[in-house]
């Protein structure tokens, strides 16, 4: 157990899907603070600091990478994992290409999303 | 109204197979009509105009030839009457009178001029009163004779032929002498017409024709090769003469169709005929008549052999055309059904994605909860539960992925591609057929393989193409093998090779052609086609080499990048 828990700041509109997901995380020991939209992501980001993002790319109103660019503006240093329905590796590419540090298709496997914020963080060895 | 008839003659509305060969009859019968009209019109107009022509050309020698006859004839006998006539100017009634006198003057005459028989003086009533020549023929009275009577009257008298008492035949000139003081006298002298006949031959003239005296009633006044002795009736009919000789053509007696020419005298009832066959006498024309038709009957075969080849070559065109336009247009509706079918999978799969997102949660989180509890009843099977709800949705996952991921093939998006994932994916996706099949996939992927920018979709239906090619060509059991590897310039080359039939040489030249497929009803023979567009697109570059009943191998380079991404 960490000393510090991380926090992790949970960004989608599917209710169901990142209650879920919140609380499996907090599971795992991480902090855990969910919005439904990218403005109040942002808001939220602005306001508390978080040591990690994972943010939907598809959302109404302000999109997964309207909302990565703005974090990126006000947070430069947070690393940013997006979560992707499509089924396409396009949107995440392009999500990396701003910023983002990797991106993940849904449905998720818990395993390699635990993998990718540990080396978000730089708690695991890459490769 | 000529549209119309085009409209009917070559846009017919039956079946297929009737289209064609109806729209091929009409072709033949329009391109014969077209053809064959003018060419016939041609022929019928100079048949005729060549007829008319040589038949004035071969009538006119024949013309020619009765004139001079005719002309050498009266010569003859207008010598022979000039001669009489002279005799009774010179000579006194009392002269001729003498017995010697008369016969040194026909002695002097056989002498002079051929064909005098006798010569004779005969009074105003008609009695002969003096006579030199072969018979005693003084007292005989003329009187009541036509050629005493017509030589009374007209002062001259050429007689017809006739047998005298010798049965030789022969003629009668006659001429009248009028003495001042009123006394008249008549001197008649008979010739014999052998000279006619020596005449008529020296004519000269062609084989099979004959030519011939004949007077008024058609008696015949020489021998004829065809038609009698003289003295005999000719059979036919004499052609109207006029000023210039008459013709006409009929057939004789011996069945033989003739042309007849007549040259009638002016200074007796005699008319010159000359008789030729047609076989004969237009022989030049029916050897161009038969020339005109040999050459009209080679151009009809060559028309109508280059008529059928046309027609045929055109039908076949424009089946072919019509078949690749039905199999593009086919190709176009399945590419739409396609693309319509890849939207609603993909809506479908987006739709689904995120209730199994929320189910894969749940499943997880419940068996985070299990995990974290303390032991209790069944813990382990409720365990095994919410792996399995897990596993499940990873399968899902997988076919909506794949749905998604097909979708995406009608929009082009370069990214960075691990071509080794993209084959894994497209072997995902046959995964049925292979299983069936049981065909053996062996893999041979280079592990550090570049990344390559090319278009997911594109490369993913290039590879379904390949492979179902190399599976259609293999048995059940086959083997496939695909390779990977780095090339020149972080390029990528795929190899697909398979153990199955292979490709005739003749084959392999047209693979890549549109329409060319050697699955006959089965393909459209486009497939192989686009993956040829599609690598060009990509930049890259397709090769085959095939070993008929060994395999085929398909090599695929890939750039690093396509060329307009340059």
């Amino acid at each position: 157990m960490k000393n510090k828990k991380t926090r992790i700041l949970l960004v989608d509109d599917e209710i169901e899907f990142i209650t879920t997901l919140a609380e499996r995380l907090e599971l795992r020991g991480y902090t855990v603070k969910i919005t439904q939209d990218g403005e109040s992501g942002i808001s939220t980001l602005a306001s508390t600091p978080f040591d990690i993002a994972i943010i939907d790319l598809m959302m109404p109103g302000l999109n997964g990478i309207d909302t990565l660019r703005q974090i990126k503006e006000i947070c430069p240093d947070l690393p940013v994992i997006l979560l992707t329905g499509h089924g396409s590796t396009k949107d995440g590419m392009e999500g990396m290409r701003i910023g983002a540090f990797d991106f993940l298709m849904k449905p998720l496997d818990i395993n390699e999303l635990m993998l990718k914020i540990k080396l978000a963080l730089g708690e695991a060895p890459k490769g | 109204m000529f549209n119309r008839l085009i409209t009917r003659l070559f846009l017919l509305d039956q079946t297929p197979k009737e289209h064609y060969s109806a729209l091929k009859r009409n072709i033949i019968a329009v391109m014969l009509l077209i053809t064959i009209v003018p060419l016939a019109t041609m022929l019928v107009i100079n048949y005729f105009q060549y007829r008319s022509h040589l038949r004035s050309q071969i009538i006119a020698p024949l013309y020619a030839m009765a004139e001079k006859t005719r002309h050498s004839f009266e010569l003859f006998l207008n010598q022979r009457l000039a001669t009489i006539r002279f005799i009774s100017t010179t000579y006194s009634y009392q002269d001729l009178n003498d017995e010697q006198k008369i016969k040194k003057i026909l002695i002097s005459l056989k002498k002079e001029w051929q064909g005098f028989v006798d010569i004779g003086l005969i009074d105003s009533e008609g009695k002969l009163v003096s006579y030199a020549g072969p018979y005693s023929l003084v007292g005989k009275n003329y009187s009541d004779q036509l050629s005493f009577k017509e030589t009374q009257i007209k002062g001259k008298y050429i007689s017809d032929v006739f047998l005298g008492h010798r049965k030789f035949p022969h003629i009668i000139i006659a001429v009248q002498h009028l003495t001042d003081s009123g006394q008249s006298w008549i001197i008649r002298a008979t010739i014999d017409t052998d000279f006619f006949n020596g005449l008529i031959s020296s004519m000269g003239l062609p084989r099979l024709t004959d030519s011939f005296l004949i007077n008024q009633e058609g008696i015949l006044q020489t021998d004829s090769l065809y038609y009698g002795n003289t003295l005999e009736k000719w059979p036919l009919k004499l052609p109207r003469a006029t000023s210039r000789p008459g013709s006409a053509e009929q057939s004789d007696n011996q069945n033989r169709n003739v042309i007849i020419v007549s040259s009638e005298f002016s200074i007796t009832d005699y008319v010159l005929v000359i008789v030729q066959p047609q076989s004969v006498a237009l022989k030049s024309w029916h050897v161009l008549q038969t020339e005109m038709i040999v050459i009209f009957l080679i151009s009809l075969t060559i028309i109508l052999v280059a008529i059928l080849k046309m027609a045929d070559v055109m039908v076949k065109r424009i089946k072919t055309s019509d078949e690749n336009r039905e199999a593009a247009l086919a190709e176009l509706q399945h590419a739409q059904k396609l693309s319509s079918i890849g939207r609603l999978a993909a809506g479908v799969a987006h739709e689904i994605n995120n209730p199994l997102a929320i189910i894969n949660e749940k499943a997880g989180l419940m068996g985070d909860l299990i995990e974290l509890s303390a032991n209790f009843d069944k813990k382990e099977k409720f365990s095994d539960l919410a792996k399995g709800i897990i596993n499940s949705v990873s399968r899902c996952k997988k076919i909506t992925h794949r749905l998604l991921g097909f979708s995406k093939r009608i929009q082009v998006h370069i990214e960075p591609i691990n071509i080794n994932s993209v084959i894994s994916e497209v072997l995902d996706f046959l995964e049925k057929d292979i299983l069936y099949r049981k065909i053996d996939i062996v893999v041979d992927f280079s592990e550090n393989l570049s990344l390559i920018q090319s278009d997911h979709g594109q490369l993913q239906q290039i590879l379904i193409n390949l492979l179902t090619n190399a599976f259609a060509a293999v048995d059940d059991f086959g083997r496939v093998d695909i390779h990977s590897k780095n090339i020149e310039d972080d390029g990528v080359r795929i190899l697909i090779e398979d153990n199955g039939c292979g490709m005739p040489a003749d084959v392999i030249k047209n693979i890549f052609d549109p329409f060319f497929s050697t699955k006959k009803e089965k393909g459209t023979g486009l497939g192989l086609s686009i993956t040829y567009g599609i690598i060009k697109k990509l930049g890259g570059k397709i090769s085959v080499d095939s070993q008929l009943k060994k395999g085929s191998v398909f090599i695929i380079d890939l750039p690093a990048k396509p060329n307009n991404q340059e």
